[in-house]
């Protein structure tokens, strides 16, 4: 029986800039189904957080209820978490968010959890362009509660049982496209190879990084005819750009022809270059972004990679110029300056 | 990358890679599962069929398998193989039921065999079996060979080896002829024996020709001449400061017998640094334990004689220099001469082969080296029906090696005897048993357990020293064999892959926790080596590649370093990863 992963690992298993292998980036063994898409989705945070060398403990991890929302038991076990109530992750985030901007924040979500009871919070987190990544875990149906039909399942498209969803789905992207997300991506749990640079760039990114990831559940909605399982997705799969994720410290080794690469340089100086192909729209362009997803839609693609950029966007904290340093940072007498001070904002309040 | 035929038994027999090691391809992990589940008498019987002497082979095999173990990659120590085995043969029960009989009729071939060690003595029961007659001629008093003259009793009582030599001689069909000497190999291939297997050994101990040395002769010993006096009782005392030359196996036995028959100041002397020695580590690590320091970087100048009398000798310091080839050569220091006092010298500086019974005329042919010209396949000498086998073959090695020298020579007799050609030789058994039970659950013990080797119980120094007879170790105790038996990964539960059931959703890869398993883009050997999540470095072990994937990938699977822990098939959705039980039994002349 093995409900416990064996203790070794590879003996020449590579250690990064911190001296970690990725065995200090993993978390409880799972206890999804064999083949669920969000365990690759896992291993693809894993190999992000250990490549870009981020010591596990500044990170806090965060989600709702779901399958989706139990991976942060299976990856950064040694890292700050919070596992909070159906949908209500956004405030759990912004709060902790708040207290202190030093840290990491990755959200964790399913299609349930943000699309159908969380839709409300997950807008305003959105507007709020609170700094921090958000994956959702789509997989087009409430995995947990044995499958039922979720907001974001396409519209006629059919599930395990061959009854095709009758409402109109939720384009999660589009939807913080428009909602001013200043990062959106779409990825695919069976691609790492995109996935991986994906997460790390939405690291690097300041401000709200949201990444809808089409994952598959293989027990209540893999079947041929759902567009979320694995053989839908990987014969309808589009790429906008494809490209190369530089993190910061990493020298620019790749020699680009002219005119091929279009540089786009994130807050942290981290740069992603996308490759121009013809025909293809321009990822920095809002109302062209909502185009693709559009047409896309139309032509009965799924559109993957990064889907709008705009590493500028003013972050939360920012708009609302709050303290720099951790709340758990500041003396007492900082915190609670006393009565004068707050008869002093009060009055200029008036 | 071809696509890995896994239909070719090779490929998955090297992935047990103690059973492909052990020269006679004893199914290592089977027997120790059976340990570990306490069958011990299944477990000793697939050891007979294959090694002929657990119980022997329990406490003084050479043990090739244990460096070789999967376990040594990932962790510090291997299985102790070697000492499971005689788990088996401590607890099993009588086997005498158990063990094959030769026919009533014989089938009218008739064998001789040249010396009774553990090659000829293999090929007698091989053969007999078959209903071949046999006749061994050993000049010693007792069968076994050097199992029985120089193996201490120390570390192998002798019951232990009368025990499994009586279950060959009482097969039936078996003549023994002990204290005769065949002086000439001639007598018997005038005779009618249809074929000759000469086992014989590298009975001669190298002597070293230095000042003083005829004049010490009678307190300096050859020590393999010296060991076989002290078996056969020749030898009862030494005296109490001992000298002995030579790094290898011999110098241990040698310095360890002497300070139980007197010696109470033995040193060994070795002319090579210490980590070149040639003796095993474990036998080194023995000595050691029992007082005895190892003097490194000397070599002998010559035997100091006063009043005619040995005192002791004198050491050249050298040290060790290495050419750009890596190849060492021992250069003096240019210091003074060193003397060490001694009553008595024991040489175990090196053992050779000899063949005085072999005339010229007999038609065998010698190489250069003095050792005879065979096929090595078939250890079919320059005269059609003489063969070889064991240390005589292609010099000193070990007691597996010659078993399985035993094996092939029987087969090869086998196939001449009845008119075949001695290359068609005959196929492994391969036996397939799928491991699923359920969900999480296995038929072997497929958790991985991090417990380190345990260490063997002994005897107190002080009781061992005093009695040559007494063994020291004491084998492991039932519920220490389980925890070791548990170190084991079973090698033999292979992962197998079905690639048209793949749907590349990468449960395995991510779960696989020693990033065995990759799905890529198909390339040469050494580009995929290179791509892999680990690279894969280790040459020695193969690389499992499948058929294209609808993605147009591979799956990859790096053997090195899996633990066989049945991870990516408890997490595959659709069971492309399956865990199988590969059973794979050498092929003999009697497919027992
Ligand atoms: C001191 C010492 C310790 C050893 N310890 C180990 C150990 O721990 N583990 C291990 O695996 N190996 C050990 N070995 C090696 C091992 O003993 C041999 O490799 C093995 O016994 C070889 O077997 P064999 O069948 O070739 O012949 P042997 O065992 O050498 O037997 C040959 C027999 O043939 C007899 N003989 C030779 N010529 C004739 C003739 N013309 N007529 C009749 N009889 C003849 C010899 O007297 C002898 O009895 C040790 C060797 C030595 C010297
Ligand atoms: C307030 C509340 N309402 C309903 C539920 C029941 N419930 C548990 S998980 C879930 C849906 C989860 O779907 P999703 O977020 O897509 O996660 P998945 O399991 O598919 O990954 C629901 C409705 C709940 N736990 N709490
Ligand atoms: S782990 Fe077990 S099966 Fe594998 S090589 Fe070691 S002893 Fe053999
Ligand atoms: S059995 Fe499977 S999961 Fe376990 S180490 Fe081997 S390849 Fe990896
Ligand atoms: S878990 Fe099974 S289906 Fe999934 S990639 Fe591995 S072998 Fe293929
Ligand atoms: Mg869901």
């Amino acid at each position: 029986m093995s409900y416990n992963r064996p203790a070794f690992r590879h003996p020449e298993a590579q250690k990064n800039d911190i001296g970690y292998t990725r065995k200090q980036y993993e978390g409880g063994i799972s206890t999804l189904c064999a083949g669920c898409g969000h365990d690759s989705i896992v291993s693809a945070i894993i190999t992000s957080f250990f490549e870009m060398s981020i010591p596990p403990h500044h990170v806090v991890k965060l989600s709702g209820i779901g399958c989706s929302s139990k991976t942060p038991a299976y990856f950064l076990g040694r890292s700050h978490g919070f596992n909070s109530v159906h949908g209500r992750m956004p405030s759990v985030a912004s709060g902790a968010n708040m207290a202190n901007r030093e840290l990491i924040y990755l959200g964790v979500s399913g299609d349930g959890d943000t699309a159908s009871i969380g839709l409300g919070q997950f807008a305003h987190v959105v507007r709020r362009n609170l700094n921090m990544i958000y994956i959702v875990m789509n997989n087009g149906c409430y995995g947990l509660t044995k499958g039922q039909d979720s907001a974001t399942a396409d519209k006629g498209s059919k599930t395990r049982k061959g009854a095709p969803v009758s409402f109109e789905s939720i384009d999660l992207c589009e939807l913080a496209i428009q909602l001013g997300a200043g990062f959106v991506a779409r990825g695919f749990s069976g691609d790492k190879k995109q996935l991986v640079p994906l997460i790390k760039a939405a690291i690097s990114h300041r401000g709200f990084a949201f990444i809808d990831v089409i994952s598959p559940c293989v027990t209540f909605n893999n079947a041929p005819t759902s567009t979320k399982s694995y053989s839908w997705v990987r014969d309808h799969m589009e790429v906008t750009n494809t490209f190369d994720f530089i993190p910061l410290r990493q020298e620019i080794t790749t020699e680009y022809p002219d005119n091929t690469a279009v540089p786009v340089t994130l807050h942290d100086g981290s740069i992603i270059k996308l490759f121009k192909q013809e025909e293809q729209h321009i990822v920095t362009d809002r109302k062209d972004a909502i185009a693709a997803i559009e047409e896309a839609r139309y032509n009965e693609l799924l559109l993957t990679g990064f889907l709008y950029l705009n590493p500028d966007s003013e972050e939360f904290h920012d708009i609302n110029k709050t303290v720099a340093t951790p709340l758990n940072q500041l003396d007492e007498k900082t915190l609670c300056p006393g009565n004068k001070a707050l008869a002093a904002l009060n009055e200029s309040l008036r | 990358m071809k696509p890995t035929d896994i239909k070719n038994p090779h490929y998955f027999h090297k992935v047990i890679d103690c059973q492909y090691a052990c020269p006679a391809h004893t199914p290592v992990a089977e027997y120790i599962r059976l340990i570990l589940h306490k069958h011990y008498t299944e477990a000793y019987m697939i050891n007979w069929v294959s090694n002929v002497f657990p119980g022997v082979l329990g406490r003084v095999c050479d043990r090739p398998c244990e460096p070789a173990c999967r376990r040594t990659r990932v962790d510090e120590e291997p299985v102790a193989i070697c000492r499971l085995k005689r788990v088996a043969a401590d607890n099993r029960d009588d086997v005498l039921g158990l063990l094959p009989k030769a026919p009533a009729q014989t089938n009218g071939k008739k064998i001789a065999l040249i010396g009774a060690g553990p090659a000829s003595l293999t090929v007698a029961r091989d053969l007999s079996i078959l209903g071949y007659e046999i006749e061994i001629f050993d000049d010693q008093t007792k069968l076994g060979g050097f199992m029985r003259s120089q193996v201490p009793s120390f570390r192998l009582p002798e019951e232990i080896l009368n025990t499994e030599i009586g279950y060959i001689t009482n097969l039936g069909n078996i003549t023994t002829r002990t204290s005769h000497y065949v002086s000439d190999i001639r007598d018997l291939l005038a005779q009618d024996y249809d074929a000759v297997f000469v086992g014989c050994g590298a009975p001669r101990g190298r002597d070293l020709d230095l000042p003083g040395r005829a004049a010490g002769d009678k307190t300096i010993h050859v020590g393999i001449e010296w060991l076989a006096g002290v078996v056969w009782g020749h030898v009862e005392k030494i005296g109490k400061k001992v000298l002995v030359l030579g790094g290898g196996n011999t110098a241990m036995d040698c310095c360890r017998t002497a300070r139980r028959l007197g010696g109470e100041d033995v040193k060994v002397i070795v002319r090579s640094p210490r980590a070149e020695m040639k003796a095993s580590e474990w036998e080194i690590e023995d000595a050691v334990k029992e007082d005895i320091p190892i003097i490194e970087n000397h070599t002998p100048r010559e035997f100091v004689i006063e009043d005619g009398r040995l005192v002791g000798m004198l050491f050249d310091k050298v040290q060790p220099v290495y050419d750009e080839n890596g190849r060492r050569r021992l250069e003096p220091t240019g210091e003074e001469p060193v003397f060490f006092a001694c009553d008595e010298v024991l040489l175990a500086i090196g053992q050779q082969n000899a063949f005085p019974f072999i005339d010229e005329n007999s038609g065998i042919e010698f190489t250069e080296r003095g050792l005879p010209v065979l096929d090595p396949v078939t250890l079919q000498s320059t005269v059609e029906r003489v063969f070889f086998g064991g240390d005589a073959a292609f010099g000193p090695a070990n007691i597996i090696i010659a078993v399985e020298h035993g094996h092939q020579a029987a087969i090869s007799i086998d196939l001449l005897c009845r008119g075949k050609n001695l290359h068609d030789r005959p196929h492994p058994q391969v036996k397939l048993a799928g491991q699923k039970l359920g969900f999480h659950d296995w038929i072997y013990d497929s958790h991985v357990t991090e417990d380190d080797r345990q260490q063997v119980p002994t005897v107190a120094k002080a009781k061992t020293l005093r009695d040559r007879l007494v063994e020291v170790e004491l084998g492991f105790s039932q519920p220490t064999s389980k925890t070791e038996a548990k170190r084991c990964l079973n090698c033999d539960v292979q992962t197998v892959f079905d690639y048209t059931l793949c749907i590349e959703c990468d449960a395995c890869a991510d779960i696989c926790p020693t990033n065995c398993i990759n799905f890529i883009e198909n390339d040469e050997e050494a580009v995929l080596r290179e791509q892999l999540i680990v690279p894969a470095r280790n040459q020695s072990q193969d690389l499992y590649v499948s058929d294209t994937l609808p993605t147009g990938r591979v799956m990859v699977k790096d053997e090195n370093v899996c633990l066989h822990c049945g991870m990516c098939a408890e997490r595959c959705p659709t069971s492309a990863w399956e865990m199988i039980k590969f059973f794979y039994k050498s092929a003999q002349a009697s497919q027992l």
